[in-house]
């Protein structure tokens, strides 16, 4: 579904990601873990198409697609998904009509009609309650004074509006309480199937707990520097980065 | 004049028009001859003129006027294009600054406004007129504003009787009929609210016809204790429209003043509005958004005026720039020695869409009391990346993505509109604008 070969991105003059490989097929969940600053999110940005980053080298296919070819919508439009680290505040945008719109363009790409008024409605009460979000919630400006659990659990409800192919969840654990973080993975189990696959990238071994991995990568200094089964999580969580980054300074 | 002047001087141009109309009106001529002097003496604004820094008025009027000037007559065969849908409304139309008898209609009954043109008001209330007429604007600086109070021609007289809440709203509609060359037209409103009552206007500037054609109108308005105005200013005007407009609005002890400018279109747009707050307990909102593209240039110059204590003002302002457009905003804020508990808030928030578009704000703050709250913030700046962004990533085309968030930041100003009707009007308007597809 994606393979990434040799990425390599910077912004401004500084070089973030120094040659990243990854292959996701349907149906598999990925773990990306990492020191902070390592360069999980901007491979986020840069596969969800943030136009800060300046792609040095290297490809992204998408089922089939030259993902980097692609503007940001269009790559949305073909299925990817980001859950943004820090989601947007965006004040006077209300968060039904945008989800409205988005899900309609999308529609549109797919060459399925508009929904109307009612039909989104009801979609919107079904996916509200997969990720028990509050109506009160989603009748605000889009996530305008949302708490940070609030934000991210508005994420979720997003992914499972737009049903995406591929969803990267940039640390949509934290700021989520322990229920929460439950709801909310459950969430996506739910929305899992054996045609879309998910990234998941945080750096706890709870979320891993509940969204259970089939393989776990570590990203350091902008590279994929291991790779492994879930096993390889619990063997961070108890011991760190220290050995991995002796390892490389080694290599 | 000397013959050996080559060069086209404006303001004796000008002034040669003012001459054909000062004695118009002979219960002013008084005023109006002093007003005339006064225009010569100012002489038109040069851009060393601080008030005018931005905004040459003067360069502008002389590359595309030639005065004196004779207004072709109008002809305007229905006010459809123009009038506000399912209003319902009195309306008062001048074609080419003359009264349209034919497009006016006037429902609210006799006993509760005196709705009249002011060529007939100066006979018939002739006291009143008198009494208001040029008493709070300030003559002493702007030639502009001398140039209207010297030559004005015609314009509408409102006065409603103390405890009388008109329901229909008054609009007045200023249009030029430009088909067979360039009109200027010269008005001037006089608002009198008695207290307790409460009346909403609208003034709407069109036009048909592609020549140059310049408006130089004023509103002056008396709020009594208690009574409440509230005044829209609805310019979206085609591209050849100049306009320069003062507007004076003179508040007594517990009144209350809304004012909306929304300035959608035009070449050039100069828009003074004065609120002097000349009592205790009084509320006013002052509300602005500006919508430029082309070269269109709209200025508002803003003065809030707190000359007692207890009062209340807020003023929101909000731009958008695109193509070549330019916005200037300078509010003033006084608060006199005695205004103590003043409240004074202001706000003028601008985006620039392009690199050619420009803005200039300027807050100004006079102070003299101590205790007072008072508080402003001007802000400009690019569409904020980050949240396009976060829309494009779920799908939102980049267009649909960009209107919704100049929608929404233009939204807040609509929210703040009270009359439905208008509202919807003007949410059309500014929908269409800003290409709100979603
Ligand atoms: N706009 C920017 N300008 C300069 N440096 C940046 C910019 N954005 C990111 N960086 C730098 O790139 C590096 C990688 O950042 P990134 O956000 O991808 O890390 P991360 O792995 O997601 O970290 P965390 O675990 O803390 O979320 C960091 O050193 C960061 O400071
Ligand atoms: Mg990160």
């Amino acid at each position: 579904m994606l393979t990434i070969k040799d990425l390599q991105a910077k912004i401004g003059e500084k070089q973030i990601l120094n040659g990243i490989n990854l292959e996701v097929k349907p149906g598999e969940v990925h773990a990306i873990m990492g020191p902070n600053g390592s360069g999980k999110s901007t491979l986020a940005s840069v596969l969800a198409g943030r136009e800060e980053y300046e792609v040095t080298g290297g490809e992204v296919d998408f089922l089939g697609k030259d993902l980097l070819e692609m503007a940001p919508e269009e790559r949305a439009r073909e299925g990817v998904f980001l859950a943004f680290q820090y989601p947007v505040e965006i004040p006077g945008v209300s968060t039904i009509n945008f989800m409205k719109t988005a899900l309609n363009q999308i529609r549109e790409h797919r060459g399925q009609p508009a929904l109307d008024a009612v039909s989104f409605l009801s979609l919107m009460k079904e996916k509200m309650k997969l990720v028990e979000i509050d109506q009160s919630l989603l009748s605000r400006a889009l996530n305008e004074g949302f708490s940070g659990g609030e934000k991210k659990r508005n994420e979720i409800f997003q992914m499972a509006m737009l049903e995406p192919k591929l969803s990267i969840l940039d640390e949509t654990d934290s700021g989520l309480d322990i229920d929460a973080l439950k709801v909310v993975a459950n969430g996506v189990n739910k929305l899992r199937n054996k045609n879309n696959a998910v990234i998941v990238v945080t750096h706890y071994q709870r979320l891993l707990d509940y969204i259970v991995p089939d393989y776990v990568h570590v990203l350091y200094k902008g590279k994929i520097v291991k790779s492994g089964t879930k096993d390889l999580a619990l063997e961070l969580e108890a011991k760190g980065y220290d050995w991995i980054k002796d390892e490389v300074a080694l290599a | 004049m000397s013959v050996t002047t080559i060069k086209k001087n404006i303001t004796s141009d000008i002034s040669g028009a003012i001459q054909q109309t000062v004695n118009s009106f002979p219960l002013l001529k008084e005023k109006r001859n002093e007003a005339w002097h006064t225009f010569q003496q100012l002489s038109m604004p040069a851009t060393k003129n601080e008030e005018y820094k931005y905004t040459p008025v003067t360069r502008l009027l002389e590359k595309n006027f030639s005065f004196p000037t004779a207004n072709p007559s109008g002809h305007l065969s229905t006010l459809q294009d123009f009038s506000i849908p399912e209003l319902d409304a009195n309306i008062i139309v001048f074609v080419n600054g003359v009264f349209s008898q034919e497009h006016s209609s006037i429902f609210s009954n006799n006993s509760e406004i005196s709705i009249l043109t002011m060529e007939d008001a100066i006979v018939q209330q002739t006291e009143v007129c008198l009494k208001h007429l040029s008493a709070y604007i300030d003559l002493k600086a702007d030639a502009l504003a001398n140039w209207n109070t010297a030559a004005w021609t015609n314009g509408v007289f409102i006065h409603i009787p103390a405890g009388t809440t008109i329901e229909k709203p008054v609009v007045i509609h200023h249009i030029h009929d430009t088909r067979n060359g360039q009109v200027v037209s010269i008005g001037r409103n006089l608002v009198v609210l008695e207290k307790n009552s409460a009346v909403t206007i609208v003034e709407k500037f069109d036009s048909i016809g592609d020549a140059n054609h310049f408006s130089n109108c004023i509103t002056e308005a008396v709020v009594a204790e208690y009574a409440e105005l509230n005044l829209y200013t609805i310019q979206n005007d085609s591209g050849k429209r100049f306009q320069y407009g003062l507007t004076q609005i003179h508040q007594a002890d517990s009144s209350r003043v809304n004012t909306y400018t929304f300035s959608l279109n035009g070449k050039l747009i100069r828009n003074n509005l004065q609120l002097t707050l000349n009592g205790e307990g009084i509320e006013s909102h002052m509300y602005g958004l500006y919508l430029l593209t082309g070269d269109t240039l709209a200025d508002n110059h803003t003065v809030v005026d707190h000359k007692k204590p207890n009062s209340f003002s807020n003023e929101l302002y909000k731009g958008i720039m695109d193509e070549d457009s330019k916005g200037v905003f300078n509010g003033k804020i006084f608060v006199r020695p005695q205004a103590q508990k003043t409240n004074a808030f202001q706000a003028n928030r601008n985006i620039l869409l392009t690199d050619k578009a420009t803005v200039y704000t300027k807050p100004q703050l006079e102070i003299w009391a101590d205790d007072v709250k008072c508080s402003h913030g001007c802000t400009s700046g690019q569409l904020d990346e980050e949240a396009l962004f976060y829309l494009r990533s779920r799908g939102i085309g980049k267009e649909t993505a960009q209107a919704m968030m100049l929608y929404a930041f233009a939204a807040e100003l609509l929210d703040n509109v009270k009359h439905p009707v208008i509202k919807r009007y003007l949410d059309n308007v500014i929908s269409e604008r800003l290409h709100k597809n979603f």
